[in-house]
C-alpha cells in the first residue's frame, strides 16, 4: 500500500485497537493448549494486526513488518517446526519426537514444550505468510 | 451425447447411494474409526504428550508430521501468490 486512507478517526482507533489485538494473539497461541486456539489461529490474528496499520498508514508505517521481514518470518517459521523435528532426531528420538529433547523437565512437560514451541513456529509462518499475500496484492497495481 | 451424460451420471449416483446405505450411523461408537485409535487418544493423551486438551495432542503431537505438512501448504501457497503476481521483494526500499 502506498497510500494509505486513514483519517484522525482511524489513526486513533488503530493505536487503540493494535496493542490489545497483539496480546490476544499471544494469548491465543500460548493458551492454545488450555483451550481452542494455537499457531494457526493466533497467527492469522498477528497478521490481522499488521495488516491494520498497513491499511491506515500505508507506506509510513512505522511500525509493522517489511515484505522482507515477512518472508524471514515465514520461513523462520517454517525452520522452527522443521528445526525442532530434526533436534528430536538429534537426540536419539524420532522425527518430531518431543520427548527426548534434553530439558531439566519431565518427560510429559518437555512434551508439552516442544508442542509450544511448534505452535510458535506455525504462528510465525501463518503470519508471515498472510503479510506477505496483502503486499502482493495490494501493490500488484502500482508497480506496473 | 447429453443423454449419455445424464445416463452416466444417474448410474454414478446410484452407485454412491449404494454405498453411503453401509457406511456407519453418525456418533456410532461401533464404526471403525470410534473402536481404532479414538480411545486411546482419549484415555491417554493427556498422560503421554502432557496437553490439557487432546485436540491439540492429537494435531501438535500424535499427528506432528500432518500439521508440519500443512504449515509447508501455507508457506508454498504464499510463494506462490509472490510469484504469480510478481511481486519485487525489495521495492519498499526507496526506489520510487
Amino acid at each position: 500500500m502506498r497510500t494509505p486512507f486513514g483519517s484522525a478517526v482511524l489513526d486513533a482507533a488503530c493505536r487503540l485497537l493494535v496493542p490489545f489485538v497483539l496480546i490476544f494473539a499471544i494469548y491465543v497461541v500460548a493458551h492454545g493448549h488450555d483451550s481452542p486456539g494455537g499457531g494457526f489461529q493466533g497467527g492469522t490474528i498477528l497478521a490481522a494486526a499488521v495488516i491494520l496499520i498497513r491499511l491506515v498508514h500505508g507506506q509510513d508505517a512505522i511500525w509493522g513488518l517489511t515484505r522482507v521481514g515477512a518472508l524471514r518470518l515465514a520461513c523462520g517459521g517454517v525452520a522452527v517446526f522443521a528445526g525442532i523435528g530434526f533436534l528430536s532426531l538429534l537426540f536419539a528420538g524420532n522425527y518430531l519426537d518431543y520427548g527426548v529433547l534434553p530439558l531439566p523437565l519431565e518427560t510429559v512437560k518437555v512434551r508439552f514444550v516442544g508442542t509450544l514451541g511448534i505452535e510458535v513456529g506455525v504462528a510465525m509462518a501463518v503470519t508471515g505468510v498472510l503479510v506477505l499475500i496483502f503486499d502482493a496484492l495490494t501493490a500488484w497495481g502500482e508497480e506496473g | 451425447m447429453k443423454a449419455a451424460t445424464w445416463v452416466v451420471f444417474a448410474l454414478a449416483a446410484g452407485v454412491l447411494f449404494y454405498a453411503a446405505s453401509d457406511l456407519p450411523r453418525v456418533g456410532d461408537v461401533e464404526s471403525p474409526a470410534s473402536v481404532h485409535v479414538s480411545p486411546r487418544y482419549i484415555a491417554k493423551s493427556h498422560d503421554e504428550t502432557g496437553a490439557p486438551n487432546f485436540v491439540t495432542g492429537v494435531l501438535a503431537d500424535y499427528r506432528g508430521y500432518d500439521t508440519l505438512g500443512e504449515t509447508t501448504v501455507i508457506f508454498t501457497a504464499g510463494l506462490a501468490c509472490l510469484l504469480i503476481l510478481g511481486v519485487r521483494l525489495g521495492a519498499e526500499g526507496g526506489d520510487e
